[in-house]
């Protein structure tokens, strides 16, 4: 035995050339889209869908967390959509405040006498509260004036309730598809909390406006959207290698393991909980910093986007791209969310049979509900399986039995490295 | 004045022809001397005319008032006498004389105007007819004249019931008078010992109607002084800033008792000062500088300096005056004994409701744990029996009720359309489960995680082909006629006759579900393969047939139960998501792989609901929301459930 | 020699079945010791006591020169504080390369952010390579480890478990699905490891039990029948009614 075979310690980007392809591609489509944008370039990509793909980025990003915790780590989390719009509310208070702020100012400036900080905190409570019939900032709102603190709760928020929450699940050993039921009923619980009107984030109104940003009326919305397009992109960029880099490394190998076989990662010594609980944290975190980009580009964010199924969604993009790989997910949200959005938005000529007209505004949902079916039966690998194809990677042959006795554990078909 | 009115009234009256009226009658003086009020009746200045024919002792006042307020009075435009009358067709009339109530004669309708009393002014009038009333010899007539006391009752009514008891003869008009006798007195009896009598005599009684009628007696005025007065009707002491009363309540009471200055609004300190700007100041205060409040206090009361305007009292003021002066409550209802007697009665009677709320929350309860019940039955089976995940249970539900509606399309029969609905759903579902059985599920045993994203794929499908084809808007399942209606056991305890039916459907469920499995070769089957499919295999037993058909029979259960909850709940494609989650709580809370878990879950999760809502009863959204915090933190020390398996039985 | 593990009046039952019967049981260190016994005699919940799977409902579990309580710690701590574990079926992360197993397997830090932020050095990589090539699977150290023959599974997992260094090796029926040549392999291999550690071998082949040449201890029902060298306990009448019947 000798140390020659031994893998050589090259740099990050030589080990991983996936990382520098994706980075690579993602780098040019933000380029590409910036010249065809209004905004800089010469206006071939309408604002609008510059907006609807700055948010894909976001998606995707949220996708990237959902991977790492469901295809890397095994943990099938319904609820990190919850994080994302926990992010998105955490930055939308913010911009809320801010842009009521300057308009009651304003408003205030004309009046005889200048205004008292009272005035200006009953004028702009009356403003964003007026909707469910209160007048008064909610104890929540108490760091709504400030942007560094605000930026923080994107952060806080989410990681502090997933680590709450999964202390005391990973605690319990609560695994598998319980784990996702429980899940899923924190994010039934929170989106029910957020309906309620005196849960002091104006019930089902949810927060309106975000498109705004305070101070920057003069600058066009091509040139915000572009903005928030690039930091969408930048954000994803860093993710995308922040994720390779954890699951390349020994870490990576330990929540594989996890996933494939808890209770023997257990007898090696490893804290399993300790690793789900990071896991499950740090992706709340990455899909509350996503949230908190996207709902500043779609404007509006209300409970019924933390409803459960959104989570339900998420995890279905991963599946459809193929899930355990970094870039499956990526593709897995960007793909669906832009085929969603073509058949909803009524772009898709609609089939007439003669007898009834498909109309896909009504059936896509439908369609994509089979196509999720028909994924999970037959190409477990997703889309990202297609990669497999061109760069022809071999898979152990298990005779079709799966990699571990634990619920999360690969199966053969996807097993790939 | 009056005396000319009445020869004039004569003369009138004797140069009518074609009329045999009694103008000179005691009721027509009667309504001719209250003419005025009448003809231009309203609500606020009815009363004394009401008053007088009410207490004129006359036997026609009865017939005036009846027929005034069935609109049947009219008056003679020409000569101002009152009739009543039938209009025979458009253009004429039937008149009748109030003093004998003798026909008069058929007249066209032209010289007659008829009177309109609105409805405040028909309810004063049913007041006073209620003494008529009560001796009337039609029992009907009499239960009308106890409803309108009940209404609204008033000091002269007590007198009139106890003059009409010794001559009531109905046992149950009766009772229900000498009850209202006793009510009355509470409020207007003449002495405070037959008061206090009364309010004993209703120890215990659930009724709302002596509730109604003790509270007004414990009425109370928040009252100041300087220290606590010993008359023996002072309530509670109360605490300036407490719930009961706040700091700005208090000191308004002080103010208004001319016992403080007052004080000055924000709004009204700042008009003030924007009246007194000059030259950019105030009182000789840059108005720049005016942007906080305590700079606005100070140009206030530079202004006071100054006697522009009137000086208020200061935060300091305020606290003083109030830390001087006790805040009490004085009892107003009534004198203290009665009090007393009505708080002790009241308390009673609180406690008695208390426990009485308690057994009606719990009836609640149990319906809604028997809908959990039923929701959750189905799952039981294929999640606890078979360990498949079916997140499209809730769709099944949800294609039962859509099955429910489209019977009662086609059969009008309430009665009969349900008896062929439950069945029917039961088919439809059993194929759907079967179906997805087949295609889907059976590819990914032992892969929960993919079958519960499967399923979900299906669920979602499934509800928007629902809405593609029976629109958003929610559909009716009508229950049959003899479902209306609720079981009242007393004024507090009461349960409607579907929640009767749904509870009952739950335990033939249970009972259908314990005979299958315990019973049934299908039952002896379904437990082989669960606990070992090699070796049921080996004994003969196709797992396949048996798989497919618990899928079926957990399916077809979900339709039933969509039926029922149909009856229960409004039908929408969106229905079967509102209890899926509910649902796998009630299975994992009560321990999978056991029926009698997942009742010991249903009961819990629906108590816990109705318990928290007991807490908050305006918010059901908080409500849930607690209820699920409660389970999650639940499954913390019970991961496995109520009922728990263990050793290797568990591992399995 | 001093006392290792100390296992003493130890009982647990499942839905009322005693799966384990005041059950008392002494290894000192660095010494070989084979358990043997019917099936249901107890001695996987044995082994799942002593590694902290299954709690039991009374009995001490005493460990190492401090005495420790084994009961109250968790799976993770008690590999930690030295026991390994061999299962039954051989379990090796099947997605991931030998060489990633080993290395996850290596004596370190098992903290979270210990691990996120670990780099093997050149003397790691010298220890999995030393490693491997004592389980003989030098050539295959990039392979996928589900890639690997029933065998050589078992090996990987006796050569993870020498990688955690633990003072204490449990090895449930490591010889079971294995060529003549592979046993030889692995007796060897366990006599090695009894050199330097205490070393439990759970297994129902007598012939590989004889070759382990060490002291038996005969589990039946949940308790100890009968422990001694292995001529000693097969003359015992009692453990020849147990196997053989009557």
């Amino acid at each position: 035995m000798t140390d020659a075979a031994l893998p050589r310690r090259q740099p990050f980007a030589l080990r991983f050339p996936s990382v520098m392809i994706f980075l690579a591609i993602l780098a040019l489509f933000t380029v590409g889209v910036t010249i065809l944008s209004e905004g800089f370039g010469i206006g071939v990509i309408s604002t609008s869908f510059i907006k609807t793909l700055g948010k894909t980025l976001c998606l995707c990003l949220v996708a990237l967390a959902m991977d790492l915790v469901w295809g890397y780590c095994g943990i099938l989390s319904l609820g990190h959509m919850a994080f994302f719009g926990l992010g998105g509310y955490a930055i939308g208070m913010w911009l809320m405040y801010a842009r009521t702020e300057i308009i009651v100012l304003e408003s205030l400036a004309a009046a005889p006498l200048p205004p008292t900080p009272q005035e200006v905190s009953d004028g702009i409570a009356t403003q964003i509260f007026g909707v469910v019939g209160s007048s008064e900032f909610p104890p929540i709102w108490a760091f709504a004036h400030s942007l560094p603190l605000q930026l923080a709760a994107v952060v806080i928020v989410p990681g502090l309730l997933a680590l709450v929450f999964g202390w005391l699940a990973f605690r319990s050993r609560v695994t598998g598809v319980y784990l996702s039921i429980l899940t899923q009923a924190m994010t039934l619980a929170l989106s029910l909390h957020l309906f309620q009107n005196d849960s002091g984030l104006r019930g089902n109104n949810g927060l309106s406006g975000l498109q705004n940003l305070p101070g920057l009326d003069d600058v066009p919305q091509a040139t915000v959207s572009l903005w928030f397009f690039w930091a969408s992109a930048l954000a994803l960029g860093l993710g995308y290698v922040l994720c390779a880099w954890i699951v390349s490394g020994k870490f990576g190998s330990v929540i594989r393991a996890i996933r494939d076989d808890e209770a023997r990662v257990r007898f090696l010594g490893y804290p399993v909980e300790a690793f789900k609980l990071v896991i499950f944290t740090l992706t709340a975190v990455i899909a509350g910093i996503a949230g908190a980009l996207y709902y500043p580009q779609a404007g509006i964010i209300n409970p019924a986007e933390i409803a459960p199924i959104a989570s339900i969604y998420l995890a279905v993009w991963v599946a459809i791209g193929g899930r355990g790989r970094l870039y499956g997910a990526v593709i897995g949200a960007a793909f669906v969310s832009l085929v969603s959005t073509w058949f909803t938005g009524g772009q898709a000529p609609d089939i007439n049979l003669g007898v009834y007209t498909i109309s896909w505004v009504d059936w896509w949902t439908v369609l994509l509900g089979l196509s999720f079916v028909a994924v999970t039966l037959y190409a477990p690998k997703g889309i990202g399986g297609l990669i497999d194809l061109i760069t022809e990677r071999k898979s152990p042959n298990r005779h079709g039995a799966s990699l571990g006795p634990d619920q999360g554990s690969l199966r053969e078909q996807e097993a790939e490295k | 004045m009056l005396r000319f009115a009445a020869t004039l009234l004569a003369c009138l009256t004797l140069s009518l022809p074609a009329s045999s009226q009694q103008a000179d009658a005691p009721i027509q003086q009667l309504l001719q001397s209250q003419s005025d009020l009448i003809v231009e009746s309203s609500r606020r200045t009815i009363g004394p005319a009401i008053d007088a024919l009410a207490n004129s002792g006359l036997p026609a006042a009865q017939v005036v008032l009846d027929k005034w307020q069935l609109r049947e009075m009219w008056v003679n435009t020409e000569t101002g006498l009152f009739v009543y009358a039938e209009e025979v067709d458009r253009d004429t009339l039937r008149i009748f004389d109030f003093a004998d109530g003798s026909l008069i004669g058929d007249v066209p309708d032209e010289g007659f105007e008829q009177l309109k009393p609105n409805s405040g002014i028909r309810g004063l009038i049913g007041t006073a007819l209620v003494q008529f009333q009560l001796s009337d010899p039609d029992p009907d007539t009499r239960q009308r004249a106890l409803d309108a006391i009940e209404r609204g009752a008033e000091e002269s009514h007590l007198a009139a019931l106890r003059a009409s008891l010794p001559t009531e003869t109905d046992p149950q008009i009766l009772a229900r008078k000498q009850r209202l006798e006793r009510l009355l007195t509470i409020a207007y009896g003449a002495t405070e010992a037959e008061r206090i009598e009364a309010i004993q005599s209703f120890d215990g009684d659930l009724g709302v109607d002596v509730r109604a009628a003790l509270n007004p007696l414990l009425a109370v005025r928040v009252e100041a002084a300087e220290a606590l007065p010993s008359d023996d009707d002072i309530g509670r002491v109360l605490e300036p800033g407490s719930d009961t009363l706040s700091r700005d309540d208090a000191y308004a009471l002080l103010v208004a008792a001319d016992l403080a200055k007052p004080r000055i609004s924000v709004e009204d300190q700042r008009n003030a000062l924007i009246a007194n700007i000059a030259d950019g100041q105030v009182a000789g205060i840059q108005v720049a500088t005016l942007n906080s409040q305590d700079a606005r206090d100070m140009a206030y009361a530079a202004l006071a300096e100054q006697g522009t305007v009137t000086a208020v009292a200061t935060e300091a003021e305020v606290d003083q005056r109030l830390a001087n002066h006790v805040f009490f409550e004085r009892y107003v209802g009534a004198p203290p004994e009665v009090v007393f007697a009505a708080k002790a009665a009241l308390n009673a009677i609180e406690n008695k409701v208390a426990i009485n709320q308690m057994f009606d929350l719990s009836l609640d309860a149990l319906s809604l744990a028997s809908i959990y019940f039923l929701a959750a039955i189905g799952l039981a089976i294929t999640f606890g029996v078979m360990g498949v995940i079916n997140m499209a249970h809730g769709e099944f539900i949800m294609m039962g009720a859509y099955t429910g509606y489209v019977v009662q399309l086609f059969i009008p029969d309430y009665t009969l359309s349900i008896l062929v609905a439950i069945p029917l759903a039961f088919a439809v579902t059993f194929g759907a489960g079967v179906a997805m059985e087949r295609l889907v599920i059976r590819w990914l045993y032992h892969r929960p995680l993919e079958t519960l994203l499967a399923t979900f794929g299906i669920s979602i499908a499934l509800q928007q082909i629902a809405k593609n084809i029976f629109g958003t808007q929610a559909r009716p399942l009508t229950a049959p006629g003899w479902l209306d209606g609720s079981l009242v056991i007393n004024d507090i305890v009461s349960i409607s006759y579907i929640r009767i039916a749904i509870f009952v459907l739950a335990l033939l469920f249970l009972a259908l579900f314990l005979f299958v499995m315990n019973r049934t070769r299908l039952g002896l089957e379904v437990r082989a393969v669960t606990q070992n499919p090699r070796m049921a295999a080996s004994m003969g037993i196709n797992p396949d047939k048996i798989n497919m058909l618990t899928f079926g029979f957990g399916s077809g259960i979900a339709g039933i139960a969509g039926v029922a909850i149909g009856l229960y709940a409004k039908v929408t494609s969106e229905m079967g998501s509102d209890y899926i989650v509910q649902s796998f709580m009630t299975v994992v809370v009560g321990g999978v792989g056991n029926i009698w878990g997942t009742l010991l879950g249903a009961t819990m999760v629906g108590f816990l609901q109705k318990g928290i809502e007991w807490f908050n009863p305006s918010n059901t959204l908080a409500a849930q929301t607690y209820m699920i915090l409660f389970i999650i933190l639940f499954i913390q020390f019970r991961p496995k459930g109520i009922i728990a398996l263990k050793g290797r039985a568990a591992e399995a | 020699m001093s006392t290792l593990l100390e296992v003493s009046g130890v009982s647990v039952s499942f839905d009322g079945f005693k799966a384990i019967n005041n059950l008392s049981f002494q290894i000192a260190e660095r010494e070989l010791r084979a358990v043997i016994g019917p099936n249901g005699a107890g001695k996987t919940t044995f082994m799942d006591i002593i590694t902290g799977k299954t709690k039991p409902d009374e009995g001490r579990v005493i460990y190492g020169d401090k005495s420790v309580s084994l009961l109250k710690m968790s799976e993770s701590k008690i590999a930690q504080a030295g026991v390994g574990r061999k299962f039954q079926r051989p379990t090796v992360f099947e997605d991931q390369s030998v060489f990633d197993n080993l290395m996850m397997a290596l004596k370190k830090t098992r903290g979270p952010l210990a691990v996120l932020f670990f780099k093997p050095s050149a003397e790691d990589n010298h220890k999995v390579a030393d490693l491997a090539e004592q389980i003989g699977l030098s050539g295959a150290l990039h392979r996928k480890s589900g890639e690997l023959s029933h065998g050589q599974k078992q090996w990987l997992e006796i050569g993870m478990l020498l990688a955690q260094e633990p003072r204490l090796l449990l090895v449930d029926e490591p010889a079971a699905g294995m060529t003549p040549a592979e046993r030889e392999h692995t007796t060897d291999i366990l006599r090695e490891a009894a050199k330097t550690r205490a070393v439990v071998v759970v297994e129902h082949d007598m012939e590989f039990v004889r070759r382990l040449n060490c002291k038996v201890t005969v589990l039946h029902e949940g308790s100890v029948l009968a422990e001694g060298s292995l001529d000693h306990v097969t003359k015992n009448e009692q453990v020849i009614e147990v196997y053989l019947g009557r």
